[in-house]
């Protein structure tokens, strides 16, 4: 598996494996991740796994001062722990092998393979589909059949990314990669959508581009719980069906 | 301790150095536009650079103190006045109990900074004070808002001369290298540089481009000629960063600021060197920039001698105020 490593800016560093979702290509970048939280330096800020690349941020000056880098500039010396980072989670390894941390919170998810199972309610109904219909004549497909594709699949959550809490979920049946909406719209909070080979869940209202397909009343984001969030990186999600009288009757949410 | 709020601005929110960590939870670490001027408005008042101040955009909001207070603003010029007198910015301030702090025009900048001696007494979320409108948590002032703050051992009246309102403490910061050449941003290449059409490179480098008014703590949206790829080119969503220059579809660009998503699939075609983020973050719509290569190398150095210099002040702020009250 060839990887890049490139700044991004003066603050952070990317491990990058290149434009693609793929599960292993994802558990790899985790378990760098995973490295990092035990390999942490002073200035270090953040570590974000995303689908096929690692992002290290740190504050330079702080890391500069600590005096780790022995007077070289601090990206290639974060560069040079990346690197170390990538050959001792080599699968195959001893070090692969060893669990990720228990969940620190700067932790934040990402913890290898360790991925808990969620069934999450879905109301394919009316006003909670606003796109479904959309979806259903783009791909030839009956609005049930887009359904049914949508709940059958099992799909992993790869990160979480633009909104606190928001699940980058995949992949989706072929049948159902649409494109990415021309402009972004208003999107309810608990709004289910697709994109291309994702499926994601919008915790909180927001103007998002995916096509909105149904709408869940499970809180994915609340400020007030420990941790915030419900989902992690390496999750395994499915999606039921419900009824909009069962969403009304769960549902934390206003309208 | 505690100031209240007669009238709220535009925007005022609580702010701080960043909410950093917590990536991986998509929550992304806002914190101050110009973290420059926050962590000098508390060094100024013998605070940690860690603590709350307040951000405050044009109109600003009216305040009334409760107690006399050490204050600091810094950043941009919104001609405070204290009870209709002119007090300077970037200088440590007392001002007497029952006045009023008001922003009564804009002379120039976007954000300015409010930072009281001892800090502003409130709950950390995630281990920062900083406001996320969006994820609902920090503070943006309101109309009738008392806000607290730490006790402080200083006496304060001691400092004030018979009736003035304010006094003001003899020792201010030179920002002039900080914010020199307002509208020249450095840039180091983003990833997707290369990518780009050699003559898209050029007029990076070359043309000016206007901050459209839709620009806001999130991201700045630019105007200026559309730049295009050699080719189209197919990203999954990775990382960004506050100064992160993406290229949007119809060839235009937005820089990301403080509040930007964690994660972006645009291409990176450049990023803002650290130590210029508080001059663009004191740009204002209809601004123009032009965007100026650096290396890394010259980045870092500019980051690195700017934190010597505020350790400097930070030690000099606390000799001085130790003077001042013993």
């Amino acid at each position: 598996m060839p990887y890049t490593l490139f700044p991004l800016g003066d603050s952070a560093v990317t491990l990058d494996l290149g434009p693609v979702i793929d599960e292993h290509h994802n558990i790899r970048v985790q378990a760098i991740h995973d490295w990092l939280q035990r390999h942490g330096f002073p200035g270090i800020l953040d570590v974000i796994v995303a689908y096929s690349s690692v992002s290290v941020f740190y504050d330079p000056a702080v890391v500069r001062a600590s005096g780790v880098t022995g007077g070289q500039r601090t990206g290639v010396w974060v560069e040079e722990l990346l690197v170390r980072g990538w050959e001792e989670t080599e699968p195959g390894t001893g070090a692969a092998l060893r669990p990720g941390p228990a969940g620190t919170p700067a932790d934040g998810g990402a913890r290898q393979q360790s991925g808990r199972c969620f069934r999450i309610p879905v109301c394919y109904e009316g006003v909670y589909a606003p796109d479904l219909a959309e979806v259903a004549r783009q791909q030839h497909l009956s609005v049930p059949e887009v359904i049914g594709l949508h709940t059958a699949g099992i799909y992993r959550v790869y990160m979480i990314g633009f909104l606190p809490g928001f699940p980058y979920l995949g992949t989706v049946d072929p049948r159902l990669e649409v494109p990415r909406k021309q402009r972004p719209v208003p999107v309810a909070a608990g709004g289910v959508g697709v994109a291309g080979k994702q499926t994601g869940i919008y915790p909180l209202n927001s103007p998002g581009g995916w096509s909105i397909i149904g709408r869940t009343p499970v809180r994915l984001f609340d400020p007030a719980t420990d941790p915030p969030v419900r989902l992690q990186t390496g999750d395994r999600v499915e999606f039921y069906p419900i009824p909009a009288e069962e969403f009304h009757r769960v549902s934390g949410f206003s309208g | 301790m505690a100031f209240s709020i007669i009238k709220p601005g535009l925007l005022d929110t609580i702010q701080d150095l960043g909410r950093h960590g917590f990536g991986n939870w998509g929550v992304n670490p806002g914190g101050a536009m110009d973290i420059y001027a926050a962590q000098v408005a508390n060094l100024l008042v013998g605070n940690d650079q860690h603590e709350a101040v307040i951000e405050i955009h044009f109109p600003g909001p009216q305040i009334l103190f409760e107690q006399n207070t050490l204050i600091a603003i810094t950043g941009a010029d919104f001609s405070p006045t204290v009870n209709d007198e002119l007090i300077p910015r970037w200088q440590p301030v007392v001002v007497r109990k029952n006045t009023v702090l008001h922003f009564p025009s804009l002379v120039q900048g976007g954000r300015c900074y409010l930072s009281v001696h001892g800090g502003y007494c409130l709950k950390k979320w995630l281990n920062s004070y900083s406001t996320s409108l969006k994820a609902g948590v920090g503070l943006q002032l309101k109309k009738g808002d008392e806000l607290p703050f730490n006790e402080s051992t200083i006496y304060f009246a001691g400092l004030l001369k018979e009736q003035n309102n304010f006094e003001i403490l003899p020792w201010r910061v030179n920002t002039e290298k900080i914010y020199q050449f307002p509208h020249e941003i450095g840039v180091i290449p983003g990833h997707e540089w290369p990518l780009l059409s050699s003559a898209s490179r050029d007029s990076f480098t070359e043309d000016n481009y206007l901050i459209h008014p839709s620009s806001d703590r999130m991201g700045y949206q630019l105007s200026g000629a559309p730049l295009s790829l050699d080719a189209p080119v197919e990203l999954v969503s990775s990382a960004v960063s506050f100064g992160t220059v993406q290229l949007l579809p119809e060839g235009q660009l937005i820089v990301l600021m403080a509040d930007h998503q964690t994660t972006g699939g645009y291409p990176r075609i450049a990023h803002v060197v650290s130590a210029h983020l508080p001059k663009l973050a004191q740009l204002r719509p209809s601004d123009t920039i032009q965007f100026k290569l650096m290396d890394l190398e010259s980045a870092e150095q500019l980051l690195v001698s700017r934190q010597k210099e505020l350790h400097i002040l930070q030690r000099s702020c606390m000799d001085h105020l130790n003077e001042m009250v013993c």
